[in-house]
């Protein structure tokens, strides 16, 4: 099975991050890039269904030339090879855009399954995984928190409200994972060598037939108008438990009328 | 004015608070149009929906429209807004609405704004982006703007409508089906109200300690009408369930009241809690981030705070 997993970097969140003030887009070089954590998820899933059933587990990121260090942390937990989809084009895509780039570069490099993580800390919008299975024409398996792989049959439990629901498909098809799938493993130091001797190959735009106007900031589907660092909530009331803590508690919610 | 659709959020027949929500905020941009889809519409639905604004609403009810993951819903969408050419597309920012939007904008060569918590004049849309850290305003650029607004941002507001019945003759196309839904699987929820939707959340933090401690989080949830959530480290020790999970890589939700009981309040954590209107805090730690955010907070022992606190709004009651 060709098992291709998207995988992004994104700024860790234990830094403060930023909106570049020139165009508005996420400042990348103001705080160290991490792998997306859902995206090890991802990454463990494909390994699990690799170790399984047979194949090949490509990573794909798209991203600005240090997202390497991304792909390399994929490769040492145990990915074969790795594409990396950079051209300054597409500098400021937004998610209509970066599913488009993304999509032709699937369909050039090809897949029998793209895993995903099923959303991103920095842009958290959760819809590359519907986007793409909609580009690409293919099932919608998305917010898994169990994969089974059948030959060709697919089957997911896709988290709800409610519960879950169990979902079938035939491959080739667009699978999303939520954190509680599985427990990523650590890279080996093995690992860590082995992967810098994998396969890296960059494509820029041309090469994976990507229409410069439709990626990138100018041909993006939406805008980011103008944006301001939150104000500083008012400073609230602290007390100390003397025994009366409950109670309190339970006059301020009077006094806010929630009680 | 011109239409603008609202996806309507429906469970056992029941139109979701967030519908109303959405309809109260599409009132004061154009005439809000419902968009019903799958089986389960009854007159109690219609009224429902007149009450809170919809002037028409526009009726798809085959079961295949539920029975398959995500695509038929948008397909369903593409085609109205190929039709009655509406000003914009709202539907709730669920992990589910994301996908319906996102799907639709491709359909549609429209741009998409996920996670809303309010829209002006022109579709400009507010999120708030980086955990709570930075205000954006953003609009689409391309097409009709399809916006994913985040449950209990507005305030429902009734205020009638014609409700007008149109029966949209529609089929599923077989692209549509490809990820057929063969079983769901409830699982207990109990009469707490949904997460996402809950005026007031009552979580649990790693000082909570154990599953069966969790039964006075809930004590206190259920005295105040509240649905418990949980922090990550109460998840991860499986002593509350996933789907309960507040944070950035759990649920996020924006109540009137959000009650944090022993977490300390990582920034992970906050990036689902913090556009709650009224925080309050329980945690022995003077230090912990958590009381940075609230505006009411408990240095002490939840275990001696929480009863107490569920006692007196019972008495109060
Ligand atoms: C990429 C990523 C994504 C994440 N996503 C999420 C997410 O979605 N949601 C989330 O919550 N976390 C998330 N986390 C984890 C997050 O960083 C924290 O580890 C987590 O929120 C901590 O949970 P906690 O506050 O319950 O535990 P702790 O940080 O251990 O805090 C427990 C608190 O309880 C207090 N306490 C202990 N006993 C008592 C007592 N008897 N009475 C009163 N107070 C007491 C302590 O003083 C302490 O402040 C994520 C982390 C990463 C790296
Ligand atoms: N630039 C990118 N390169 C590779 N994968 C990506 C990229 N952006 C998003 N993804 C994938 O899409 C998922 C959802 O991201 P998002 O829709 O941005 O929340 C992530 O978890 C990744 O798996």
């Amino acid at each position: 099975m060709n098992i291709v997993v998207c995988v992004k970097q994104v700024p860790d969140t234990a830094t403060e991050r930023k909106l570049r003030s020139d165009d508005k887009t996420l400042d990348r070089d103001a705080a160290d890039g991490v792998v997306n954590e859902l995206d090890e998820y991802a990454v463990e899933e494909a390994l699990r269904l690799k170790e399984a059933h047979g194949g090949e587990v490509t990573v794909l990121t798209m991203g600005p030339g240090r997202a390497t260090e991304t792909i390399r942390k994929a490769l040492a937990m145990g990915a074969d090879k790795a594409v990396h989809l950079s051209d300054d084009a597409l500098h400021g895509s937004d998610a209509l855009a970066t599913s488009y780039a993304m999509a032709q570069t699937l369909k050039k490099i090809g897949f029998d399954l793209v895993i995903l993580g099923s959303e991103s800390t920095d842009a958290r919008t959760g819809v590359l995984a519907a986007m793409l299975a909609e580009r690409l024409g293919t099932p919608q398996l998305t917010l898994a928190n169990k994969v089974d792989v059948d030959g060709t049959a697919i089957a997911i439990q896709r988290v709800t409200d409610y519960g879950f629901d169990k979902v079938e498909a035939t491959l080739p098809a667009v699978v999303s994972v939520v954190e509680k799938i599985n427990d990523p493993r650590y890279p080996s130091f093995k690992g860590i060598m082995a992967a810098k001797k994998k396969k890296v190959e960059t494509l820029g735009i041309a090469d994976a037939e990507i229409a410069a106007e439709l990626v990138g900031l100018a041909g993006a589907w939406s805008e980011v108008a103008e944006f301001a660092a939150a104000p500083p909530r008012a400073a609230g009331t602290i007390v100390k438990d003397e025994g009366d803590g409950g109670t309190k508690t339970a006059d301020f919610l009077a006094s806010k009328k929630f009680i | 004015m011109s239409e603008i659709l609202v996806l309507v959020e429906h469970v056992d027949g029941e139109v979701k608070k967030v519908t109303l929500e959405l309809l109260t905020l599409a009132r004061s941009l154009g005439t809000p149009a419902a968009v019903w889809a799958g089986p389960g519409y009854s007159g109690d639905a219609k009224a429902r929906l007149a009450e809170y604004g919809a002037e028409k609403i526009y009726l798809a009810s085959g079961d295949d429209l539920v029975g398959y993951v995500v695509a038929p819903k948008a397909e369903l969408l593409a085609t109205l807004v190929a039709e009655k050419s509406p000003a914009a597309v709202l539907v709730a920012a669920t992990a589910e609405g994301k996908e319906i939007a996102g799907r639709l904008a491709i359909k549609t060569d429209s741009g998409v704004i996920t996670d809303a918590v309010g829209l002006a004049d022109g579709f400009v849309a507010d999120q708030s982006i980086f955990g709570g850290g930075v205000n954006v305003r953003s609009r689409v650029t391309k097409g009709t703007p399809i916006v994913a607004v985040r449950p209990n941002s507005t305030a429902p507001e009734a205020s009638s409508a014609a409700a007008t019945e149109e029966e949209v003759g529609f089929t599923v196309s077989d692209a549509a089906k490809g990820a057929k839904i063969v079983e769901r699987v409830k699982q207990e929820k109990g009469a707490r109200p949904e997460l996402t939707e809950a005026a007031i959340v009552v979580s649990g933090g790693r000082g909570v300690g154990s599953a069966d401690n969790f039964a006075i989080i809930e004590k206190l949830a259920d005295s105040l009408g509240a649905a418990v959530g949980a922090s990550r480290a109460a998840t991860d020790a499986g002593w509350y369930p996933h789907q309960f999970q507040v944070g950035q890589t759990g649920k996020t939700v924006s109540p009137q009241l959000y009650i944090a009981a022993g977490i300390s309040g990582a920034i992970q954590h906050r990036a689902g809690m913090q556009t709650a209107k009224t925080i309050v805090a329980i945690n022995k730690d003077s230090e912990a981030p958590i009381f940075e955010l609230a505006d009411f907070g408990v240095v002490g022992d939840l275990f001696q705070v929480v009863p107490q606190l569920a006692d007196e709004v019972e008495k109060r009651k």
